[in-house]
């Protein structure tokens, strides 16, 4: 496995410091949509000059690298103890290389580590097992700020000034929207949402992460999720938070939902909030060769 | 976008108001969850005795905070091992989270400015008043293009809370922020969270499609 170390960097260093080309073309698209001269179009060409920069300089486009979340697809018969060592001496070298800011902190005496690893959940990873002979590992670094942000609520229940959400796509609408309300500018809006309806409290925050690896511009295969990820966008814009908190009219880019079959007595609506600096990037191991996405 | 130097003086903090952007240039500190909570822990409530360097590291501080400016950031940094120490990414971090410790940290050591995002609530909004001081919004996430703007590190005290959480003595030149909270108790995060609070009551209540 150790051959596969180098070209774990190179995805981290990618995911760190180069925005995917959907959300950068989606920024673009907001700042056409600010007022010129306002504190919220200011925002986003300082993010989009940003993004420029770290790409160039191949440093991190925000401070925060965030948590690191693999999603790791192996053929058959790899061995998932020595695909998680060479992921974690990647990460710690990446830290070392400074793309990625040393994050993780034992919750108990409050140390830092100093170099991204910690307990078997830092860094995350999650591994499935498919057909073939290809390695694919999806990595997102989220940030705290967004991280923080995000929200789990269990149907009925009331919200905004005790609105009933009940448990049908409309209650999903609006306890999806008081999410958005309340993150406010604290996530580093635009934000991008992904909506887990159904499952259990932490497969919901799973798919929720999970379905964010969809590209902005694909639709959902469900077109009545599809029509709710519309509306719930531009039903959050509507709400003037703007880029940062500042004001304006981009609140979120874009918005993921997926259904997950769930226990006849819970509806749970699970909302991972992603900031504008969605880093996400894909490596794909084939015949000794990798590609990146 | 005006220039201000810091120290920043009352006269130019109370002639300043919410949506002004500003290019800050001198010296400021980072600071972060443990670095607020160590100083209101040994410094303010006096909760805990100092030890180890606590009273070198606090004399430094006062000095440098004193008209000065706090900024939320756990920075990138490259040069840990041979101590010359350089930002890589310094954008700024979410700021409420200080909401508990800021507005006694700005009455106790002078603390002309705070940066961070995300806004902060009534207590420092209040302290803004009474010191006076500014809640300075820079751009969330934007931490390679801040970090141009750091031109040294001057320092490092508390490293041992680890690199994000460390007090980072910085000079920095044209920083970008905007006022978003101002001394004559404005707050562009209180007016908007009132305004988009509206709109949302009239989605939520509103027909359904």
């Amino acid at each position: 496995m150790e051959h596969l170390k180098e070209p774990l960097i190179e995805l981290i260093r990618l995911a760190a410091t180069n925005l995917p080309p959907d959300v950068e073309k989606a920024l673009r698209q907001a700042l056409e949509r600010e007022e010129p001269g306002s504190a919220a179009r200011g925002a986003l060409e300082t993010i989009l000059k940003n993004v420029e920069l770290a790409r160039k300089r191949s440093t991190p486009i925000c401070q925060d690298t965030g948590t690191p979340i693999f999603y790791v697809y192996h053929p058959e018969g790899w061995s998932t103890r020595k695909l998680r060592q060479v992921i974690e001496e990647a990460v710690a070298e990446a830290t070392k290389r400074s793309y990625l800011r040393p994050n993780s902190v034992d919750s108990l005496t409050e140390k830092n580590t100093g170099n991204n690893l910690g307990d078997e959940h830092f860094p995350t990873i999650h591994f499935e097992e498919v057909d073939g002979d290809t390695l694919t590992v999806d990595l997102m670094l989220k940030g705290g700020g967004c991280e923080n942000v995000g929200a789990q609520y269990s149907l009925p229940g009331r919200v905004g000034g005790g609105v009933p959400a009940g448990r049908d796509l409309e209650g999903v609408r609006r306890v999806v929207l008081d999410a958005v309300h309340k993150a406010q500018g604290q996530g580093c809006s635009p934000g991008i949402l992904g909506v887990a309806i159904g499952g259990d409290r932490g497969s919901g925050y799973y798919a929720s992460k999970e379905v964010l690896f969809n590209e902005l511009d694909n639709p959902n295969p469900d077109p009545e999720l599809e029509k709710l990820e519309e509306r719930i966008t531009e039903e959050a814009n509507q709400l003037g938070i703007g880029p940062m908190g500042f004001g304006g009219n981009t609140t979120v880019l874009d918005t993921k939902i997926t259904g997950l079959h769930r226990l006849p007595a819970s509806f749970f609506v699970t909302v991972s909030y992603m900031c504008w600096a969605y880093r996400r990037r894909r490596m794909i191991w084939k015949d000794g060769t990798a590609v990146y996405k | 976008m005006k220039k201000v130097q810091i120290p920043i003086s009352d006269d130019v903090v109370r002639s300043l108001k919410v949506g002004d952007p500003l290019a800050l240039s001198g010296v400021m500190v980072t600071a972060r969850d443990a670095g607020h909570k160590w100083l209101i822990d040994t410094f303010v409530t006096r909760k805990r005795e100092p030890q180890g360097d606590d009273l070198e590291v606090y004399e430094a501080l006062k000095k440098l905070l004193n008209g000065g400016v706090i900024y939320h950031c756990g920075p990138v940094v490259a040069g840990l091992d041979t101590r010359e120490y350089r930002f890589v990414a310094a954008g700024p971090t979410t700021s409420i989270r200080e909401e508990p410790y800021q507005g006694d940290i700005m009455r106790h050591f002078n603390v002309k400015g705070v940066i961070g995002k995300g806004g902060m609530g009534a207590k420092t909004l209040q302290a803004c008043q009474e010191v006076p001081g500014l809640y300075l919004h820079a751009v969330g996430g934007a931490a390679t293009w801040i970090a141009q703007t750091v031109k040294r590190v001057l320092g490092v005290y508390k490293l041992e809370f680890g690199v994000p959480e460390a007090f980072w003595v910085i000079e920095v030149e044209d920083f970008p922020v905007v006022v978003t909270m101002d001394a004559n108790g404005n707050s562009l995060h209180a007016e908007i969270e009132a305004r988009s609070a509206k709109v949302l009551e009239n989605l939520l209540t509103g027909e359904k499609s």
